[in-house]
């Protein structure tokens, strides 16, 4: 699910990287703000945690294993916004130290792991994680959070223009469901052998959250089923709309590109760059734009 | 394990690895923005881009055998994709797309071989990104080896007390998360020692960081020459 | 002579009931060097974390001359250096040169005086080669030494060290006997090894379920408890015959 670099076309990973960046700003502001430094060595090796974690072996069938990819179980146990942060750390670590996704696609992975996937897996759980459906909840939590990262990786790869034919994709969405009942269970199963190992230990560690939150994993979700429907239904139609929208790299760059061109300089390629450089911009403004003023209700 | 040997490499003495963080953290993108950019029937291009990226890696003193090896770890994702793009027609395509993966793999292991993290995130937080990501990012890093450690150890364990697999599936299921709870609790714990540890030494609130990093002319040389190189290449 | 801490009275309850301090009362002079022993679980860890204020219990606590409280803490913290027993927890810096100056930093010096401080500090504990070095490639005793050049590089008056032995290999161990010898503060050591005790403590104090029931030289103490670790019976060696 850790997209490497040159999958995605170049618009898509830089818009990609223009909406994280603010998006993990916010996150990194708000968490300074309400805990000063001091819970920092905790979400450090929590995330080490989760790295140590994926290693470990789930024997789920004919000899095959599952692992923990651990959103939903951060979001349990840390909240969603140190969650998110502590995924987006791990993120960027498994980019530099182990070529696992690209570095200019980090703003996709970050946002389809760390942004979507936390707060899709925190959904559930923050309706019903105080209730007699806990367990429920932190099942579809899981479910939930390896859903939405992974249809939006597809729609995102879909959408760059890579080819796929409609058997593939269906395939994908079905070992992508597979991983997600696989995370569920592994997910509860974690967190019912710590509540019986120290049921202190997960009390503490949950607090509530605001509104803004909670929108934001609505739509989390939604954008993860949207991608998941799109992707299942029409995946020739997602190709289009990538070319249409001038979206999709085909060989050699394309007619499209060039109706978003600025005219002032004479190498095409550079005319382009900084076309799609004022796109960036713009977006990147937009988003913090939108950061700063979420970020001003919830402190009203 | 794979970030021990990155660790090692980091810790070498070369021009490159002398290099403000900064510095070469611009050039990888700078690499890495103009492959991505590189049109697919661009082969010169490709090809020159793949000799800067050797020339680099002999410069640095690291193993070319072993990092050309190591990058090789995002074949299997390129290679599905590629195979399932040329099936589908678009074969120039599939071969650009495993040739530039390939290739920024190998851009990033250079990079990172020749930049100890601490210095990498030091470089990252100067550049603006976000202080308490760069000093989780921190504390994972330090507490990476030891915590992967005890998960290797209790898979052992597990390891040695395995029965027939088939009759005992659920069991091992259980086991391995009641492994996880153990590693969860002993983590969580761990972080109570750091932070009495912390308070111990007059910590204040506020992490107060050495960075004692320092842009230098010979920094911007090799920022500048770079860039340049490539999007001259580029462009052509 | 103004004792360098006096603790009076001082109780501490679990937050699940259990008394974990049943009114220990203790001095601490300038010069000495205290051992203290005990059974797992009988209050030693949880009386030093009371003397610079980590855990905060009921009765009075004084470090040289200050009483504890919120507004003398910093201060009290750099008077008094622990070193715990899990370096791998008091190691928490990306390089044992951030590690070591992290104490002088909180202390207000400037990263120039701190980097200062911190070769100066891994200097008297012969570790001034590592200090670009990632903790985890160090060994357990290099770990102990960095740990202890992290509290001294603060100036402290008192060490204390929480079974410090734990871990070290015998070289590892004697040569942490002598750098501690070569250190004028005055100690509080928490151990088990009675040789190590004998080699550095001045006196030595039991404590038993939260009490600390008496006090004296170390052989003295020793003798008393039967503080050692006993001499295996001969059948109980090992023998190529034996079987299991």
């Amino acid at each position: 699910m850790h997209i490497p670099d040159n999958f995605l076309s170049t618009p898509v990973w830089a818009s990609l990287d223009a909406v994280s960046i603010p998006a993990v700003a916010l996150l990194a502001r708000r968490a300074g703000r309400e805990l000063d430094d001091t819970r920092i060595p905790l979400l450090g090796v929590m995330g080490a945690f989760v790295f140590a974690a994926q290693m470990i072996n789930f024997p789920v069938g004919i000899g095959t294993s599952g692992h923990l990819v651990g959103g939903a179980l951060l979001a349990c146990m840390l909240g969603p916004a140190p969650a998110a942060l502590v995924m987006t750390a791990i993120i960027a670590i498994q980019a530099f130290v182990f070529q696992d996704g690209g570095v200019l696609a980090l703003g996709a992975n970050v946002f389809n792991m760390a942004i979507a996937g936390v707060l899709a897996g925190y959904l559930p759980i923050h309706f019903w994680g105080r209730t007699k459906r806990r367990k429920q909840a932190i099942f579809a939590g899981a479910f939930l959070s390896v859903m939405a990262s992974a249809s939006l990786a597809l729609g995102e790869l879909l959408i760059s223009g890579i080819a796929m034919p409609r058997p593939v994709i269906l395939l994908s969405l079905a070992l992508f469901a597979m991983s997600a009942l696989i995370e569920g269970a592994i997910t509860i199963a974690v967190v019912e052998a710590i509540e019986k190992l120290n049921p202190g230990l997960v009390q503490k560690t949950q607090p509530s959250s605001g509104r803004a939150i909670v929108a934001l994993s609505v739509a989390a979700v939604l954008l993860g089923g949207v991608g998941f429907l799109m992707a299942s239904s029409a995946p020739d139609g997602i190709q289009q709309i990538g070319v249409q929208l001038g979206l999709a790299a085909k060989t050699g760059f394309h007619a499209p590109l060039a109706d978003y061109a600025v005219g002032y300089f004479e190498s095409s390629w550079l005319r382009r760059a900084s076309a799609g450089l004022a796109g960036l911009l713009l977006i990147y403004g937009v988003c913090l734009g939108a950061g700063r003023w979420i970020g001003r209700q919830r402190s009203a | 394990m794979h970030h021990v040997h990155l660790d090692n490499w980091s810790r070498g003495a070369s021009p490159l690895h002398a290099r403000d963080p900064r510095a070469k953290i611009l050039a990888l993108l700078v690499f890495l923005i103009v492959l991505a950019t590189t049109p697919s029937n661009a082969a010169l291009t490709l090809g020159i881009d793949a000799t800067l990226l050797i020339a680099g890696i002999l410069i640095a003193g690291l193993p070319l055998g072993n990092l050309l090896l190591r990058a090789m770890v995002v074949l299997p994702f390129s290679l599905t994709f590629g195979v399932i793009s040329w099936l589908a027609g678009d074969r120039l395509r599939a071969l650009a797309l495993v040739e530039k993966s390939y290739l920024s793999a190998a851009a990033v292991l250079l990079i990172v071989g020749t930049t100890s993290l601490p210095a990498l995130l030091s470089g990252l937080e100067r550049m603006g990104a976000p202080r308490v990501l760069v000093l989780v990012a921190q504390f994972i890093y330090r507490y990476l080896f030891v915590i992967s450690e005890q998960a290797q150890h209790m898979r052992l364990a597990a390891a040695s007390r395995q029965g027939d697999p088939r009759f005992h599936r659920k069991g091992r299921f259980r086991a391995a998360a009641g492994a996880l709870a153990v590693l969860f609790a002993r983590s969580y714990y761990r972080a109570d020692g750091i932070h009495r540890a912390m308070l111990a030494r007059a910590f204040t609130g506020r992490f107060q960081l050495l960075n004692s990093l320092r842009f230098r002319f010979s920094d911007g040389v090799f920022l500048l020459a770079a860039a340049a190189f490539l999007i001259l290449v580029r462009v052509q | 002579m103004t004792p360098l801490i006096e603790v009076r009275g001082l109780h501490f309850q679990y937050e699940d009931g259990t008394k974990a301090l049943d009114g220990v009362d203790f001095t601490l002079d300038p010069g000495e060097t205290v051992a203290l022993f005990g059974a797992n679980g009988s209050g030693k860890t949880t009386f030093v974390l009371h003397l610079n204020g980590i855990l905060r219990g009921q009765g009075d606590i004084t470090v040289c001359g200050m009483p504890l409280g919120k507004e003398t803490l910093p201060a009290v913290r750099s008077k008094i250096g622990m070193v715990f027993q899990d370096s791998d927890e008091q190691l928490f810096m990306p390089t044992v040169l951030d590690d070591v100056a992290f104490g002088p930093l909180n202390l207000g010096s400037t990263p120039h005086q701190a980097i200062h401080l911190a070769e100066a500090a891994l200097d008297q504990v012969g570790m001034q080669h590592a200090s670009g070095k990632a903790p985890y490639h160090l060994s357990a005793g290099e770990k102990k030494r960095v740990a202890l050049a992290g509290v001294l590089a603060m100036n402290p008056e008192i060490l204390v060290l929480d079974e410090p032995n734990t871990f070290l290999d015998p070289p590892g161990q004697s040569n942490l006997v002598h750098l501690l010898k070569s250190l004028p503060q005055a100690k509080l050591i928490i151990t088990h090894d009675t040789h190590f005790a004998a080699a550095l403590a001045t006196r030595a104090v039991f404590f038993e379920k939260g009490k600390l029931v008496a006090e004296g030289p170390v052989d003295e103490i020793v003798q008393r408890f039967n503080w050692r670790y006993s001499a295996l019976p001969a059948d109980l060696r090992y023998s190529a015959q034996r079987r299991f």
